[in-house]
Parts: C-alpha cells; sequence; structure tokens
C-alpha cells in the first residue's frame, strides 16, 4: 500500500517535470529558430556586444532597450516569450560610428530578451537580459 | 492608415566636422500588431511600419526592421558622424505601402 502510493507521487512528479520541460523547449525553440535563421548555424559566442535593458518593466508596452556594439555590421533583437520572437533588425551604416541604437518594444510577458551582433569579421556574440513584465503587452 | 502620421526628428544644427552626434527620431503611428481582437473577437489586421532607413549625403547611417514587437510611436535613437555639412533624409516605410519622409540640414564647421 505504502509502496504503491510512494510510486504514485514519484509518478506524478515526474510527468509534472516533463510537463514543464516540455513547454520550456517548446518555447526556446521558437527563438531558436529565429536565431538560427539570423546565424545561418554559425556558433555564437558572448562577447562586446551590449544590451541595455529595465529588470522591471511596469508596462510591457514601451520597454526601453538599448544596444551597444561596436564593430558590429548588425544587430538583431529578440524576445523569446513573445509570440513572435523577433523585434527589429538594425543594420548600420558608415557613418554610425558607435554602433549603438535605442528603441522601445514590447513584451508580452516576463522573459529574455536576446541581442546577437553580426561582427564585421562575420563572427557573432550574444547579449541576454531578463526582464520582469508586470503588464503586458500584447493586448487581449 | 495614413491618417495623423507625424514625424519628428531632433538633430543639431551645428557641429565640428568629424563630430559624432546624437540624432532622435519618433513617428507616430499605432503599430497595430496583428496579435490584438476586436469586442467581437476578430483580429485586428497588421499595420505597422516595417523599415526605417536614416541617411546623410547619401551615406547610409542605419537601417532598421521593424518587427510588430516595436512600441507604439516608434522611436529611435542612434548617433552618427558628420564628415562635412549637409542633410540627413529619414525614411518611414508603411504596411501599406505609404512612404514618409522628413530631412534635417545640419551645419558643419
Amino acid at each position: 500500500m505504502e509502496l504503491s502510493r510512494r510510486k504514485l507521487l514519484a509518478l506524478g512528479a515526474s510527468s509534472i517535470a516533463l510537463m514543464g520541460l516540455g513547454t520550456s523547449v517548446a518555447f526556446a525553440s521558437k527563438a531558436d529558430e529565429a536565431i538560427a535563421e539570423f546565424t545561418a548555424g554559425a556558433a555564437v559566442s558572448e562577447g562586446a556586444l551590449e544590451l541595455t535593458a529595465p529588470e522591471i518593466a511596469e508596462n510591457g508596452n514601451t520597454v526601453p532597450i538599448e544596444v551597444n556594439a561596436p564593430g558590429a555590421v548588425s544587430v538583431t533583437v529578440l524576445a523569446d516569450g513573445n509570440p513572435v520572437p523577433n523585434v527589429a533588425t538594425f543594420n548600420f551604416g558608415k557613418l554610425n560610428a558607435s554602433r549603438s541604437a535605442s528603441t522601445r518594444i514590447r513584451l508580452s510577458k516576463t522573459q529574455n530578451v536576446i541581442a546577437i551582433a553580426k561582427m564585421e569579421d562575420g563572427s557573432f556574440q550574444m547579449a541576454k537580459a531578463n526582464v520582469k513584465v508586470t503588464i503586458g503587452g500584447c493586448g487581449g | 492608415m495614413a491618417s495623423g502620421v507625424k514625424p519628428r526628428v531632433k538633430v543639431p544644427k551645428k557641429a565640428s566636422a568629424g563630430d559624432v552626434i546624437t540624432i532622435k527620431t519618433l513617428i507616430s503611428h499605432k503599430m497595430e500588431s496583428g496579435q490584438r481582437k476586436d469586442g467581437d473577437g476578430n483580429v485586428i489586421p497588421r499595420s505597422i511600419i516595417n523599415r526605417f532607413v536614416a541617411d546623410f549625403n547619401g551615406e547610409n547611417v542605419i537601417d532598421v526592421t521593424l518587427e510588430p514587437a516595436i512600441s507604439t510611436n516608434p522611436y529611435f535613437q542612434f548617433d552618427a558622424t558628420v564628415p562635412e555639412t549637409g542633410e540627413f533624409h529619414f525614411t518611414w516605410y508603411d504596411d501599406d505601402g505609404d512612404v514618409y519622409e522628413t530631412k534635417k540640414k545640419i551645419t558643419v564647421s
């Protein structure tokens, strides 16, 4: 009797863990697909790219972010918890010396904002920031 | 959405040659994401500005691809190097085919 209850509990716990795993994998894959599309499968390292985002955003409709990527050709910004992870892609021209830009974005819920920079030598760099969102910015 | 779109740009009037200046741009646009629903549960179709370009004397400064996750009234701040006197040319491209443009002159001494 006691053994079977224990088994039952273990079974329940493992299935909950599995469910959790399943959803997190599903979310990650959407953003990962977008990353793969931008990098064309190349390796991404963490480096000189700087991503500035607030730790807590009260209103998900306007979250100020800034990217600072010296030596980058273009930077793409993704939000891994949004219905569509792509946020924006900045292509820097010759006259943009500092390779930085800031804008305001929408976040549907608490999630990671990811910036990936394509550098002049063809390598890719990534920066991540977790933003806690109080009121989501996707409407209903 | 062709009504009430008004671009606003802040560029310093003067600079020294080779200076890095900061430019701020804002355009009033509702940026309908295509995710929202109206009172009857119908999806409101997407209507956003999908591209923003800033040029100086024909040379590109920044070219941004916008997705629905950009907030209402898209705002951009970025730096530019000004080698000579000239004109900044800002262009926004709307989903419905409209193009909004504005120009700003800068004197370099």
